[in-house]
């Protein structure tokens, strides 16, 4: 048996202001955990076999780890910015790899024809070139200068425009996208996708956004949010292969495909391989 | 017209879609249903004892079943879509209405299981979803012999948008639709109609548009 370095990973596992003292029975890949909150409402997270894991309380979630994470949880400083309004979007529980889960996050081709009128459509459907690279100081996959048309780009937005986005994979089954911000121009709205991996084909989805927006009722934003990814899961759902190729093989990635390249590429030195699939498709 | 919503509810979206087909408007009011369990909260239950969404309210009178909400709808602003007044099309109709009940129960409550986490009987929802799905196959097939397009006659009524979102949406609770070539063929018309609204999980007719660019003289 191999040493899985995912194990060492954070992962998120409830939304923080739904822990109850009874707790939650779910799994971390593979691995029954209950996720429960102590007198104080701070997260407390048991392993099937009794062993307290750690826990961290961010970004409305609460988060573990198997094993001995050797590096804090990721940082997102907007997170702390004065204005911004946080939102829990729910869970989502998604038949497929938590790696797919992100991988699809990270797809901007796909807009049009998913997410038809709302964050693309015909004919606006080229993906103009973007940077792509591993920030090495970091260790992070991000991608640049993304460009989109959309119809309807947020909630808060009135009318078609350009967004602008960039993307970010700061650990193996997190995404963070900051894209424009109607209300506020120079600013970044977050949106992110946090995925909890129950198995390698079945994961639970967690998207979380912090966003300037003091219009939008907050369950309108929660609504959108959630039309947008379940629109993403019956497609999700049908991938073939279910786990993650991380060589080419059949696939002919395009150059729209830089990001999920990188991803691959990066996951693959890592050696986070759980929810991915190791022979070339 | 207002209609207390959820964004990926099915029988919430049945009304939107009438609304829109008959090209009515109404006025939406979010509820949050997931996380938030709001339509478990007083004021909601004040207008709805069972605690379920959809509701629509219009004029002093409160719907909480999909079904009514559809008929009454229909009536307001669409006649057309309850089908014509002959016996044999009013029986059908209402028949379907009250079977679109049955596909709430075993799909609709297999979806928000394998979705949303919420406790169900999940192998007996997809029993009973599956039985659902061949006895409407089996009426499709009927209905196409005796030269009818739709589930209660040769045009589209409340019938078939009462039966069609749950008949689409079954993958999300893991019960395939791949067995049943009349549902598809079905959902297909369904969603061709003019002025057809999509939901999450319930794609539109890509095919059906336009080439975006010019028509090539020869290939």
């Amino acid at each position: 048996m191999t040493a899985n370095p995912m194990i060492d990973e954070w992962y998120p596992v409830g939304i923080l202001t739904e822990l109850s003292p009874e707790g939650r029975d779910t799994m971390l890949m593979g691995e029954p955990i209950t996720v429960a909150c102590d007198a104080a409402g701070d997260p407390v997270v048991t392993a099937g076999d009794g062993r307290s894991l750690p826990v961290r309380a961010r970004y409305g979630h609460a988060w573990t780890s198997l094993g001995t994470p050797a590096k804090e949880l990721f940082d997102i400083p907007e997170a702390d910015q004065p204005g911004r309004r946080l939102v829990d979007v729910g869970v989502v529980r998604v038949k497929c790899s938590p790696l797919r889960a992100v991988e699809n996050f990270l797809d901007i081709a796909h807009f049009p024809f998913v997410h038809t009128d709302i964050l693309g459509a015909e004919p606006n459907t080229e993906v103009q070139r973007y940077e792509v690279q591993i920030r090495e100081e970091v260790d992070e996959v991000w991608a640049t200068k993304v460009k989109f048309y959309q119809p309807q780009a947020a909630k808060s937005a009135e009318g078609g425009i350009t967004t602008d986005y960039m993307y970010r994979v700061p650990a193996p089954t997190v995404s963070i996208l900051y894209k424009t911000c109607p209300p506020r121009p120079g600013e970044w709205d977050v949106i992110t996708l946090f995925v909890q991996p129950l198995a390698e084909d079945l994961c639970e989805v967690w998207p979380w956004m912090a966003l300037f927006d003091d219009q939008t009722p907050m369950t309108d934003l929660i609504h959108f949010q959630q039309m947008i990814f379940l629109q993403d899961r019956s497609i999700l759902e049908n991938q073939l292969p279910r786990l993650l190729p991380l060589d080419p093989g059949m696939e002919i990635p395009t150059r729209a495909d830089l990001t999920s390249v990188a991803y691959r590429r990066w996951l693959k030195r890592h050696g986070f391989t759980y929810g991915a699939q190791l022979v070339a498709a | 017209m207002i209609l207390y919503d959820y964004v990926l509810s099915p029988d919430c979206y049945k009304v939107r879609l009438l609304a829109a087909l008959a090209g009515v408007k109404i006025t939406l009011r979010p509820v949050d249903f997931h996380p938030g369990g709001e339509h478990k909260t007083a004021p909601f239950l004040a207008m709805n004892p069972s605690g379920t969404i959809p509701i629509f309210e219009d004029d002093g009178v409160i719907l909480t079943e999909s079904s009514a909400i559809l008929t009454y709808l229909a009536a307001k602003a669409g006649p057309a879509w309850l089908g014509d007044d002959t016996p044999e099309m009013r029986g059908r109709v209402a028949q379907w209405l009250a079977f679109s009940q049955r596909l709430s129960a075993s799909i609709g409550k297999a979806r928000v299981h394998d979705m949303l986490n919420k406790p169900a009987d999940i192998e007996a929802c997809r029993k009973a979803g599956t039985q659902c799905l061949r006895e409407i196959e089996a009426a499709l097939v009927d209905q196409r012999l005796a030269g009818h397009d739709f589930l209660a006659g040769d045009r589209p009524t409340i019938a078939d948008l009462a039966c069609f979102p749950h008949s689409m949406l079954a993958p999300d609770g893991g019960i395939s639709v791949d067995p049943y070539p009349a549902i598809r063929l079905w959902t297909r018309r369904v969603r061709a109609l003019p002025g057809f609204i999509e939901m999450p999980g319930i794609h539109r007719l890509h095919d059906l548009k336009p080439e975006p660019g010019p028509i090539p003289e020869r290939v």
